[in-house]
């Protein structure tokens, strides 16, 4: 096979709150030989929120980040779920709008960039589905995670809306009944677990603002994922990992009862199906103590 | 002409009637479907083959009326609409239907969309403009201008996704996606005077568009493509350029973005959260953050990553900002 190689957006939580992640991320990338070029130049993608202030310059700023892709010649690929969403979005309005994108490169051009459409987006989790394989990944799995009943947490910004994840995946994943993630655990060995909330909602953009809605859908997906028989979850977003994570106690509260279960980062859980150890997958990061191994 | 091809669909449809039934239960059919059938010819099917009391609405047939929203599975549709081999595609051939939400039946399939009503009602869904009784010559709306409504106007007040938004099934106060919908539609009117007030009901705290949890699920559910979250991002961005944002949580929240990004080219998170809450009301947040302080998850201020070519976005935030706050 050719070897793998994209342009790395690791957005700021891989910097900040989930070290974890970032680390998880270049372990696995290691042990399939796919090679990740960060860019180092990039910017925060405003996480759906700086656009609710300023539109435009949201725009101009991701659009930015993926004309440093494209400098690289390479498919950008993010390791967060509303990094995805912001980057694609951007794409998506760019390359369907000649005005809009001849607003923004007007911008990009006072500091030499162009934002020209030539690199694709897309998640870490399908780049390892549809470019690397899951029989590629089953023949390098040397601990199967046979022993666990493993919830997936989709998180919404990677499968909603369709019309963006059928741009920038192969794999034209249902936001009604999304699989990835399921294949993804049954190819690292694993036993998936079906539940009413994996591919709702966890509640993260509105923590601050509206922390009971926040706070009861991230009690109704650990439930619900307790409840199906779970015996941890796993997700390929950093925000819903640490809002599954470390939200737990307000969680418990607004819904009336214990609820908790530790939660992997994709990256983690194909990382340990494939050897990698606990230290290289940053599992000491968690607030929820990984107590299974 | 493409052949007719059928496959077996078992179908399990809610059943709840108030004057007759303790609870809700299930009725369950097998029943062979073609390429051609919709879902309500299914209902059809099984009201005058196998039983006759099957409630249900249906108006048009033609995808306009907005009266034959029903779920499947968990997804929003519109009975006259959605294919049953498109279906079958997503779900398989084991099909669950359910009214569009099970806490407001009447009976079976028919709910009572009061709360929708109230929330449209609310808005002030209509154009607000002082005219003449008889004018001498009609208000004409340029072709350019029309685009502005950025097909609002296409709700046909369905409800789907108004009863698919997690927001409001926990917030009973939010306004709702189809209604900030409609309050965009008649905002972005060149005719309407009535913005501001407007504006005003969506910006309360609670009820207004503060409260969206962005889960994208409004413009996946809408069967008009209305994209309704694409219009709350709008009435946000009206907020602010009215000048009528409030100084609160929730705004500081979006502008801390642009504050850190400034600085550092990345999101400050720690700073992002104390921006966002003030001095005082960040305090809730420091036994989650101690916690996540042990584990190696808070980076601090003098640790703060920077993105490599800073000055850049600097530049270019300088340059691209249209609104202040
Ligand atoms: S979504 Fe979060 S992690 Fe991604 S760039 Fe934006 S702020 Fe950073
Ligand atoms: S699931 Fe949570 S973190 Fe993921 S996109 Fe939805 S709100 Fe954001
Ligand atoms: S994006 Fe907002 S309004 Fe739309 S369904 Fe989700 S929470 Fe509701
Ligand atoms: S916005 Fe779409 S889904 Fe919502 S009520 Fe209108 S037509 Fe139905
Ligand atoms: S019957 Fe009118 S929209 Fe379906």
């Amino acid at each position: 096979m050719k070897k793998l190689k994209y342009a790395l957006f690791t957005g700021c939580t891989a910097k900040e709150s989930t070290p974890e992640q970032m680390m998880s991320t270049l372990a696995v990338a290691k042990k399939l030989g796919i090679e990740l070029v960060e860019l180092t130049e990039a910017s925060c993608c405003g996480a759906s929120h700086l656009q609710d202030y300023d539109d435009f310059l949201s725009l101009v700023l991701n659009a930015r980040n993926i004309a440093y892709a494209e400098k690289h010649g390479l498919t950008m690929v993010t390791i967060c779920n509303t990094c995805q969403l912001n980057t694609a979005m951007t794409k998506h309005r760019l390359d369907h709008n000649a005005d809009l994108k001849a607003k923004v490169n007007a911008k990009l051009g006072e500091v030499g960039l162009e934002y020209k459409g030539t690199s694709q987006i897309t998640h870490f989790l399908y780049a390892i589905i549809d470019d690397f394989g899951l029989d590629a990944i089953k023949k390098m799995v040397v601990k199967p995670l046979s022993q666990f009943n493993i919830a997936p947490f989709y998180g919404c910004h990677n499968i909603r809306p369709s019309e963006l994840q059928n741009e920038t995946h192969k794999g034209h994943e249902n936001p009604y009944n999304p699989t990835s993630l399921d294949d993804l655990i049954i190819a690292c060995g694993g036993v998936s677990v079906d539940y009413v909330e994996k591919n709702k909602c966890c509640g993260f953009h509105a923590e601050l603002q509206a922390p009971r809605t926040a706070a009861v859908l991230t009690g109704n997906a650990v439930a619900g994922a307790m409840d199906a028989n779970a015996d941890w979850m796993v997700t390929p977003c950093p925000l819903c990992h640490l809002k599954l994570d470390t939200q737990t106690h307000h969680a418990s509260l607004a819904i009336g009862r214990d609820v908790s279960l530790p939660v992997l980062h994709m990256q983690q859980m194909v990382g340990l199906a494939l050897g990698c150890t606990s230290e290289e997958l940053g599992l000491k990061h968690h607030v929820t103590k990984v107590d299974f191994l | 002409m493409d052949a007719i091809t059928s496959q077996q669909v078992t179908f399990k449809i809610f059943r709840f009637n108030e004057e007759t039934d303790y609870l809700p239960f299930y009725n369950t059919y097998t029943l062979n479907v073609t390429h051609e059938e919709v879902v309500l010819d299914i209902l059809n099917r099984i009201k005058w083959d196998h039983d006759g009391s099957l409630s249900y609405r249906r108006s048009c047939r033609h995808g306009i009326c907005g009266i034959c929203s029903i779920k499947i599975n968990g997804k929003a549709i519109l009975a006259c609409k959605s294919r049953l081999f498109d279906l079958i595609k997503i779900f398989g051939t084991d099909l669950t239907i359910e009214p569009l939400s099970t806490k407001r039946v009447i009976k079976d399939l028919i709910i009572d969309k009061k709360d929708f009503w109230e929330k449209h009602a609310h808005v002030n869904p209509y154009l607000v403009s002082d005219i003449e009784e008889t004018p001498a010559s009609e208000h004409l709306v340029s072709p350019h201008d029309a685009e502005k409504l950025n097909e609002a106007d296409y709700c046909i007040q369905c409800g789907a996704c108004h009863y698919s938004c997690p927001a409001l099934a926990i917030n009973e106060q939010f306004i709702g996606p189809a209604a900030f919908a409609a309050a965009f539609r008649f905002s972005a009117d060149v005719r309407d005077e009535g913005v501001l007030e407007r504006l005003h009901i969506v910006n309360q705290e609670a009820q207004g568009v503060w409260d969206c949890v962005k889960c994208m699920e409004c413009a996946e559910v809408c069967p008009k493509e209305v994209n309704p979250i694409e219009k709350i991002t709008k009435l946000h961005n009206m907020i602010f350029e009215a000048h009528i944002a409030k100084n609160n949580v929730a705004t500081r929240h979006a502008v801390g973005f642009a504050h850190s990004i400034a600085k550092h080219g990345l999101l400050d998170e720690g700073e992002l959260v104390r921006y966002s809450e003030g001095n005082i009301g960040v305090l809730k947040h420091v036994p989650v953050a101690l916690k996540m302080f042990s584990k190696g998850k808070i980076v601090l201020p003098w640790n703060m990553p920077k993105a490599d070519k800073l000055d850049e976005i600097k530049k270019l935030i300088k340059s691209s900002s249209t609104v202040k706050f």
